[in-house]
C-alpha cells in the first residue's frame, strides 16, 4: 500500500535540510502539510512502503536518544532500513578519519543521511561531501531545524493555525538552540514573543534584534507570572548543567521557573504546554495528566515530520 | 630639493588609502611578496592623506594586480584604491569592492566551528551581510563575526 496524498512537491527533492533560516514560510507550510498526511502512518494504524529498498545512515557522533529513535522509527514507518552509529568510539573517527571522509562513505551505502555532531557547522560541511540528501538532526549549538519543524507543526495542530498565537519561551534561551531556531522560524509568523528568563540566560540580542527588525512584538522578563495570563502557548526549556562553567552560578538558576497546576490556573484553559525534552524537573508530573501537557504528542509528532522530510527529499511522488 | 619618502614606481600596482595601520595585513591578504618574486614592495604606513588623518600606501613594482585578487582587502580597509601604472602614468584606478563571498583569508571565531577542526579538506567561507560596517557570517556555524582583523589566517 502506498500514500498518495499530495501528488508530488518538488521542493525539496533531493535538497539537503540544515538550518531553519533556509526556509520560507511557504516551504515550512508545505512540510506541515505533508506531515499531517504523515499521522496515521507514524501511529502505525496504516502502513506504507514508500521507502522500500533505500536505506537511511543515522550517523549521530554524540548521543541522543529521542532524535535517533524517532528518525529510525520514520523511516520504518516508510518501509525503509536503517544504519549508522550513535558514538564516535568504535567508529573510524576514533582513529582520525574526517567528517568529509566518513560522509562520503556514508553516502555510498545509503539513499540519505542524518547528521548529529558536536561542532556548530558539521551538517553544512556534511552536505558539501554528499550528492545524497543530509538532514541535520542537531550541530553542536548550532541549528536543529527538525525540531523546529515539528515544534510549529504541533502548535498548528493544536491551534489549527501559527498565526495570532502569543508564545511564551521559558528557561534558558541564552543557550538552547531550541529556542533560537524556534524563534527565527516564528518571525515568519504573525505572532507576539515573550521571553521569560534570568538576565544571564536571556536570549541574545542578536535573535532579539533580528525578530524586532521583522517587525515582532517582543517581550523579555524574568517573570513567568507576568506573562502566564495571555500565553497560547508555553514553551519550556531545561536549564541546561553542562553549559555552565561554574557550578555555582548553575544553582542560582537551577530551579527558578517550575510549571505546575497551580501556575497553569492562572493561564487561559486552552494554552498548551510543549518542552523539547527531557525535562528535569522544570515540569512538574502532575502536569502530565492535564489537558495543557503537549509534551509527549510533541515527542511523537517529530515521526511524523521526519517522515515527511525522508519523504519529500527523497521521492518525485507519493 | 624635496626628498621623497618612497619613489614612484615605473610599472606595477600602488594601492592607496588603505586603513592606517593595515598595510602589513593587506599584504598578508594578497599574499604578497610571493615566494621565490623580487619584485621590489614598498610600505609607507601613517602618510600624511587629505581625506583622512594618516593613511598606509603599498607599491608592488613589475605586477599588476587584478580587481579580483585585490577586493578582498575591503574586509580590512574599504577606502582603499586601487592604481595600475605604466611608464609613471596611472592608467586605471578604482576602489576595492568586497566580494559577496569571502574565502580562505580568515578564520571563524567559533572555536567549536567546524570550519576549525583541522584536516578537513574545505575551504573557510564567509557570506558577506554588510558592507558598511563590514559583517561576516561563516557558511557553515552561520556565526556573525565581530572581529575580523584578529581572526585573518597567518
Amino acid at each position: 500500500m502506498s500514500i498518495s496524498i499530495f501528488g508530488e512537491i518538488m521542493t525539496f527533492l533531493g535538497k539537503d535540510i540544515i538550518s531553519i533560516k533556509d526556509f520560507s514560510r511557504d516551504d515550512i507550510e508545505e512540510v506541515l502539510k505533508v506531515s499531517e498526511t504523515m499521522v496515521p502512518y507514524a501511529k502505525g494504524h496504516e502502513k506504507c512502503k514508500l521507502m522500500d529498498g533505500k536505506v537511511l545512515s543515522t550517523l549521530f557522533f554524540e548521543p541522543s536518544t529521542r532524535t535517533k529513535l524517532s528518525f529510525e522509527s520514520a523511516m520504518s514507518r516508510l518501509g525503509g532500513s536503517c544504519i549508522g552509529f550513535s558514538e564516535v568510539s568504535g567508529t573510524s573517527l576514533a582513529k582520525g578519519e574526517t567528517l568529509a571522509d566518513t560522509i562520503k562513505m556514508a553516502e555510498c551505502y545509503s539513499d540519505v543521511i542524518v547528521i548529529r555532531h558536536p561542532q556548530e557547522g558539521a551538517a553544512r560541511l556534511a552536505a558539501e561531501f554528499s550528492l545524497k540528501p543530509v538532514i541535520n538532526a542537531g550541530d553542536g549549538a548550532g541549528q536543529h531545524p527538525t525540531q523546529t519543524l515539528l515544534d510549529l507543526f504541533t502548535i498548528k495542530d493544536e491551534k489549527k493555525k501559527i498565526d495570532g498565537n502569543s508564545i511564551t519561551l521559558v528557561g534558558d534561551l541564552k543557550y538552547g538552540r531550541t529556542v533560537h531556531s524556534l524563534s527565527y522560524a516564528l518571525s515568519l509568523f504573525d505572532v507576539e514573543l515573550n521571553f521569560v528568563a534570568p538576565p544571564t540566560l536571556q536570549m541574545p540580542n542578536e535573535v532579539v534584534s533580528y525578530l524586532k527588525e521583522k517587525g515582532k512584538k517582543v517581550t523579555q522578563t524574568s517573570s513567568l507570572e507576568d506573562v502566564i495570563p495571555s500565553a497560547d502557548v508555553l514553551y519550556v526549556t531545561r536549564i541546561q548543567k553542562e553549559r555552565f562553567p561554574d557550578v555555582e552560578d548553575y544553582l542560582k538558576v537551577a530551579n527558578i521557573y517550575r510549571v505546575d497546576e497551580e501556575l497553569l490556573s492562572k493561564g487561559k484553559k486552552s494554552m498548551i504546554v510543549m518542552h523539547p525534552l527531557p525535562r528535569v524537573n522544570e515540569i512538574s508530573p502532575g502536569v502530565d495528566k492535564t489537558p495543557h501537557a503537549l509534551y509527549f504528542k510533541q515527542a511523537f509528532n517529530g515521526v511524523a515530520v521526519r517522515m515527511a522530510l525522508l519523504t519529500m527529499v527523497l521521492l518525485e511522488r507519493w | 630639493m624635496k626628498e621623497l619618502k618612497v619613489q614612484p614606481i615605473k610599472n606595477g600596482t600602488v594601492i592607496d588609502h588603505i586603513t592606517s595601520g593595515m598595510a602589513l595585513k593587506v599584504l598578508k591578504i594578497l599574499d604578497i611578496p610571493k615566494r621565490d618574486s623580487n619584485a621590489v614592495i614598498s610600505i609607507l604606513m601613517n602618510a600624511p592623506s587629505k581625506s583622512t588623518s594618516v593613511k598606509d600606501i603599498v607599491k608592488i613594482e613589475g605586477r599588476e594586480l587584478k580587481p579580483k585578487e585585490v577586493d578582498k582587502i575591503a574586509l580590512i580597509s574599504p577606502t582603499a584604491t586601487i592604481n595600475i601604472i605604466r611608464e609613471y602614468d596611472v592608467i586605471e584606478k578604482r576602489k576595492v569592492t568586497l566580494p559577496n563571498v569571502v574565502k580562505d583569508i580568515l578564520k571563524c571565531e567559533n572555536p567549536n566551528c567546524i570550519s576549525n577542526k583541522s584536516g578537513e579538506p574545505i575551504e573557510k567561507k564567509f557570506n558577506v551581510i554588510s558592507r558598511e560596517p563590514v559583517m561576516l557570517k561563516c557558511w557553515y556555524c552561520e556565526r556573525e563575526q565581530s572581529d575580523v582583523v584578529s581572526n585573518i589566517l597567518d
